[in-house]
């Protein structure tokens, strides 16, 4: 699988990598639905429960694993996920 | 072709490369279209996950749009039969074979907008890009009904072996889809079944109290 | 185990003195009309459509401390902050869904002081300049409630014209993007990601949802200031808020009680215990069980008991019943309630009601997997329904530990027949 994740990477166009913006993979519960492609892809930070369904690890998404975060997020059928910035404000509505 | 004349010195070489360009796109453009259901349908294996496929499919239908300009550009540029540039967009204005190149254009058309809708896709939403993605499910007969009918090699027998086995691999593909969407998903899933929503709990008592 | 002997006579003094009488009236002749609301509060100012005014108006409500009485709590002058950063014109929600099916504060609320919690969603609009007042508004007390706008509308009252929208009966109908969801198309489901009301709500307008408690007690707060507003309560959560109190007390129903008040007071003000108590259910059927013996002593707040409040529900669950049988019987009902828009939420609630069951009919249970599930629903929704249901049930499995393990040998202790928790029957819209 990690073979496959190599070609994956050299084959998509170059993209700059930002180190400076610490990012969260975050994703659209509503939209997804389950298929699986971003466990596949990120298994360091994506799991799947008994339904399928993804597990994102909270954490600030580690350089290392920038680049293909930004390939998972583009790989989902759904466009269910992005990369949120840390600075953003999170409240709550009732 | 019969109207050609081949010289002894001069092989219709752009004539020879459209066509045989031609089936190479048939055949990518079968696979591109297999990879896109089985992107959907198919159950993730370690040696190829979905994520490949779906990466597969999206590299070869960028090939396939390469395949796609040497194709036409060797067509219309061919000196032997007058095409006219104008009939790579609008269908069936060639002044050659228009209902059979027009099949093509038409073809041409649609996966245009379906591979328009992907670039843009983010921006466009995942709405619309279904919609329009759609459309490759008419674009694929048609791809074939012009290979059939502009192609001019179907005498050859496995220049028709690929072509029918192309349409083979996309009707398996289709009724896949179609029984997947009846079946309501076509996602496999480790599900634990759920219950029917009401239940009576029952108040006896177990045991003691 | 708590008696029901408690209760003394020293007791129901302190009874008395917990009955605070802010936003509620007293209760006895119906709701309260313009002309006798007019007269118990007096008018609002007559100037407020200063943005000095509204500066005021917003320092005060976060001088004040004025948390939303919704459910989560949030600053209500932060939202306000928040809506008054956009650009477009706002409208404002005034949310009486109610679709925690215990809780009765807000018909009670608006049934009583419907011309309290309507000042308050006028001064809301005029805060925030907003173009619309929308009050969603519980089935049951629609009638009434629509008299009384009319009523304003009659004296020319209010300077934002106020639309009245029944509210849909779904237990998440009451969540603040399903509200707008629901004005805006008739489907009272969360949103899910961003943009937040404040930000994007009904006709893609910045929109400032809040719970009609919170509008009435803003109403107070325009007249008398946020120093008034902290005289009771704690620091840490001044005022006063609304409790729905049933199950075994002598006379369930809704009180207006200081915020910190001990819960044995507030027992007391439904005439006490009418069964020896096993637990406390806390803050709604998404709120967090409680054993009886500690929590009676303490102060009903967020700090006193260590959870929120929720929508300031307290269920006196008694000895006589079974704590699993009842968590069994709200994890399916909450798992009938989901919205089904995400697949953590639609699949793992009814697998965790199923196993719930199991354990509270005595047949095996997958109790390892039930308890794996329940950490993995939480915050893995669009919405914290999920979350509310992890809570309660975790809770439940701690509060009701030995009967749990009863039910895992096949025994049940309880010896009531009734089931203590109300739930709807049939389907709901």
């Amino acid at each position: 699988m990690y073979g496959l994740r190599e070609g994956l990477r050299t084959s998509t166009p170059n993209r700059e990598v930002s180190m400076s913006n610490p990012v969260r993979l975050r994703v659209d519960r509503i939209a997804c639905d389950g298929r699986g492609l971003c466990a596949e892809l990120l298994p360091e930070l994506v799991k799947l429960d008994d339904w399928g369904y993804p597990i994102i690890a909270e954490c600030i998404v580690p350089a290392s694993l920038e680049e293909l975060a930004r390939d998972t997020v583009d790989i989902c059928p759904k466009l269910a996920l992005w990369l949120e910035k840390m600075n953003a404000e999170l409240t709550i509505d009732r | 072709m019969s109207g050609v004349a081949a010289t002894s010195s001069h092989l219709p070489w752009m004539w020879l490369v459209s066509r045989g360009s031609g089936l190479v796109l048939l055949l990518l453009f079968t696979a591109v279209f297999v990879l896109g259901i089985s992107t959907r349908l198919g159950s993730s294996s370690k040696s190829m996950p979905r994520f490949a496929v779906a990466e597969l499919h999206r590299t070869l239908a960028l090939f396939a749009v390469a395949m796609l300009i040497l194709h036409v550009a060797t067509a219309i540029l061919d000196p032997y039969v007058s095409i006219g540039w104008w009939a790579t967009i609008l269908p069936f204005t060639s002044h050659y074979r228009p209902l059979a190149l027009g099949l093509g254009t038409l073809a041409v058309d649609l996966g245009a907008a379906v591979l328009l809708t992907s670039l843009a896709r983010r921006r466009l939403g995942h709405r619309l890009w279904r919609v329009v993605h759609w459309l490759a499910y008419l674009a694929w007969p048609l791809a074939f009904m012009h290979s059939v009918s502009a192609g001019g090699d179907m005498g050859i027998w496995w220049v028709a072996a690929l072509v029918w086995g192309s349409a083979g691999a996309v009707a398996v593909a289709v009724g896949a889809r179609v029984l997947a969407a009846v079946r309501g998903d076509g996602v496999s899933r480790r599900s634990i079944p759920a219950p029917p929503a009401q239940r009576c709990l029952g108040t006896a008592r177990i045991g003691g109290g | 185990m708590v008696s029901g002997r408690l209760l003394s006579d020293s007791a129901k003094s302190c009874a008395e003195a917990a009955d605070v009488r802010r936003i509620l009236t007293d209760g006895g002749a119906g709701p309260e009309g313009l002309a006798a609301h007019l007269e118990r509060h007096g008018a609002l100012a007559s100037n407020r459509s200063s943005s000095a005014w509204r500066v005021a108006m917003v320092r005060e409500t976060e001088r004040a401390g004025l948390l939303g009485r919704g459910g989560a709590a949030f600053p209500t002058g932060e939202k306000m902050r928040a809506v008054l950063s956009e650009t477009r014109q706002p409208v404002v929600i005034g949310n009486a869904t109610e679709g925690e099916p215990a809780s009765m504060k807000d018909r009670v609320l608006l049934a009583q002081a419907p011309h309290l919690v309507l000042d308050g969603a006028t001064i809301a609009a005029d805060i925030v300049m907003a173009c619309e007042v929308i009050m969603v508004v519980h089935r049951d007390v629609r009638p009434m409630f629509d008299y009384a706008v009319d009523e304003r509308l009659q004296m020319g009252v209010d300077r934002v014209p106020i639309r009245v929208v029944t509210a849909s009966e779904r237990f998440v109908a009451g969540e603040a993007s399903a509200a707008v969801n629901w004005v805006d198309r008739g489907r009272p489901v969360p949103l899910g990601k961003p943009p937040r009301m404040s930000e994007r709500g009904v006709g893609g307008r910045p929109t400032l949802v809040q719970n009609v408690e919170t509008l009435a007690h803003l109403a107070l707060l325009c007249r008398h200031g946020s120093r008034w507003y902290r005289q009771i309560g704690t620091p840490e959560e001044p005022g006063s808020m609304l409790v729905t109190l049933i199950g075994s007390v002598a006379r369930p129903g809704v009180h207006e009680v200081a915020i910190g008040t001990p819960v044995s007071d507030i027992l007391a003000l439904g005439g006490g215990l009418s069964a020896p108590l096993q637990a406390l259910l806390v803050g709604g059927y998404f709120g967090s069980w409680l054993p009886s013996d500690t929590t009676i002593a303490l102060p009903f707040s967020a700090l006193g008991l260590g959870v929120g409040l929720g929508a300031g529900l307290i269920v006196a669950f008694p000895a006589g019943a079974c704590g699993v049988t009842e968590s069994a019987r709200l994890a399916r009902y909450l798992a009938s309630q989901s919205a089904g828009q995400c697949g953590p939420c639609k699949f793992g609630l009814p697998a965790i009601a199923q196993e719930l069951e199991a354990l509270a009919e005595g047949r095996p249970a997958r109790m390892a997997d039930l308890h794996r599930w329940l950490a993995e629903i939480d915050g893995r929704g669009a919405c914290s329904h999920p979350d509310g249901v992890a809570r309660q049930i975790v809770s439940a499995l701690e509060v009701f530990h030995d009967e749990v393990v009863q039910h895992e040998e096949g025994w049940c202790t309880a010896s009531g027949k009734d089931f203590v928790l109300p739930l709807p029957t049939g389907k709901s819209r």
